[in-house]
């Protein structure tokens, strides 16, 4: 028999076109804060309105050297993580349920319809007033913006699998937590992905609101300094810690994402 | 139980049908997909059952493979009642069915991981030995999507076989493939059947491949579902489906079906 091997080209473009590309960004990127940076100096704008490259530079540096700026990042990544955790604890097998019991899909299934649509920053004032300036009030802002996105994502992509996979498992001798763990997640995982993708997106949403909104004497966030800077005029402050929850977002969907999209593109192949 | 017993065939089942009916109830009518089929297939028979679309050979199979229940009437293999899917009874589909998260061999290996008393090199050395037969060894680590309609139906026989059934169902696994390749699984299909002999039980609504392939062919027709004639075919093998014996039995099997439908389409 001869079977030649008809695997797609693997998309990779090669070393020096990588290398063009780099190039090209970090020149954009350079021109772009060139610019800004002649336009503060220039006095085109307010620079106390907008700050210029080098003072944001040097907050980050000074903030990062006294160690408040790490602080915040620890407090606000121990705080995003919890929620997240739990959010995604609860939405997985709680979409689960839905996706598999008539009666869940038309009680809590609906309740997740709805209050998705809600922006997590209308949790604030409930859950001021349930939880006080609290730990406990951030936690529950952030997992009221995940939990929904993620059960639903869940729902959807336990709904999606070809019913043909269950019936080929269970001609093999696969039933109960066995297909469940070995074939409706694992099938389902492209949304689980995108869901979770989805859900990281509204924690993070959530959590800079319940930061921003919510003043609690147990650890200074980013959100607070945010909050902080505004209040003091300091717009350094405020454009360096925006800067630093975008480059935290940034990495954590190239560090967390995009090995497990790599990892779907490299089993399911383009149709994914 | 050691690689070399685990990989001796199983010997084959015998099937029996007794009196099946299955109707489905749908919102604006009810289809009666079989009507009272009753049948036998001995132990390491290729039985091939055609019928134009919707004439309930589809239903059978599930029946076969307990993945349906019937209505009345029973089934048992080897005298034992089919009372859900085992894996004594192993299916293949028209659509791969294969599972995208795992690699080839991990798919062949899916079935196997259910079977007791089996240690991990012994499965592998199984699926291994399968992935020999139906020649892609050198896929092994490939992803399913990497591999052609053939290639990918290849790898669903490999499954099917690796966990040692009895009964083999298949349910027009070739239908989607080009002809070039069909022909290829034919060949391919009959040197396994030699090796391996299993009761098979073949659903196609391709007249030759049904002559091509079975030892016995059963004619369905549709509204309600029933068998109506039936054909043995003592060609020598390995049978080519270009072959003028078969195509001749083929054209005696259809102008014989073609009768039946028009005279069930006039009462």
């Amino acid at each position: 028999m001869n079977l030649s091997r008809n695997s797609p080209a693997k998309g990779r473009p090669p070393t020096a076109k990588v290398a063009i590309q780099i190039i090209q960004a970090v020149a954009f990127f350079a021109a772009l804060i060139g610019i800004w940076e002649y336009g503060s100096r220039s006095q085109w704008w307010n620079p106390v309105l907008v700050p210029s490259p080098l003072d944001i530079g040097k907050y980050v540096i000074a903030k990062t050297a006294d160690g408040e700026l790490i602080t915040a990042c620890w407090v606000t990544m121990k705080r995003l993580m919890l929620g997240y955790i739990v959010g995604i604890a609860l939405g997985i097998p709680l979409g689960l349920l839905t996706a598999r019991f008539k009666f869940a899909n038309n009680t809590l299934g609906v309740i997740a319809l709805g209050l998705q649509t809600l922006p997590s920053v209308c949790w604030v004032p409930l859950s001021l007033l349930w939880f006080g300036q609290s730990e406990k009030a951030m936690l529950f802002i952030v997992v009221m913006g995940t939990l929904w996105a993620v059960l639903l994502a869940t729902d959807h992509g336990i709904r999606q699998i070809p019913p043909i996979y269950r019936r080929a498992a269970s001609t093999m001798g696969s039933s109960g937590f066995h297909l469940l763990w070995h074939v409706l997640l694992p099938a389902s995982l492209p949304h689980l992905v995108s869901g979770t993708k989805q859900g990281w997106a509204f924690a993070w949403r959530s959590l800079m609101a319940a930061e921003i909104y919510v003043t609690v004497l147990t650890g200074y966030g980013l959100g607070h300094l945010l909050h902080y800077g505004r209040e003091l005029h300091a717009m350094d402050q405020v454009a360096a810690v925006m800067l630093v929850i975008l480059l935290i977002g940034f990495a954590a969907d190239k560090a967390i994402f995009t090995p497990w999209e790599r990892f779907l593109r490299r089993r399911w192949g383009l149709s994914v | 139980m050691s690689l070399q017993e685990e990989l001796l065939n199983a010997p084959p089942a015998k099937l029996q049908v007794d009196h099946v009916s299955k109707f489905y109830v749908g919102n604006r009518q009810t289809v009666h997909a079989l009507d009272d089929i009753s049948l036998s297939v001995g132990e390491g028979e290729f039985v091939c059952l055609l019928g134009p679309s919707g004439c309930g050979k589809s239903t059978l199979l599930s029946l076969i493979a307990g993945l349906e229940f019937p209505d009345s009437g029973s089934l048992s293999a080897d005298g034992e009642p089919i009372t859900g899917p085992g894996r004594q009874r192993m299916v293949m589909f028209q659509e791969h069915a294969l599972f995208p998260w795992l690699n080839v061999t991990d798919n062949v290996l899916f079935g196997l991981n259910l079977k007791p008393h089996l240690t991990t090199s012994d499965r592998l050395g199984v699926a291994k030995a399968f992935l020999e037969i139906v020649g892609l060894t050198p896929f092994a680590n490939s992803s399913i999507h990497e591999l052609s309609g053939g290639m990918k139906q290849r790898v669903a026989l490999a499954r099917a076989l690796a966990p040692n059934p009895q009964v083999l169902c298949m349910d027009e696994p070739f239908a989607a493939l080009d002809a070039m390749t069909r022909e290829q699984l034919y060949d391919d299909l009959q040197k396994i059947q030699q090796k391996r002999r299993k009761t098979v039980i073949f659903v196609t609504h391709n007249v030759r491949e049904a002559v091509c392939l079975g030892d016995r062919v059963l004619l369905f027709t549709p509204r309600p579902g029933r068998i109506r004639a039936e054909f043995k075919v003592d060609l020598p093998r390995p049978r080519d489906i270009n072959d003028v014996a078969v195509a001749q039995l083929a054209s005696t099997i259809t102008a014989e079906l073609k009768s039946l439908l028009k005279q069930s389409d006039a009462s």
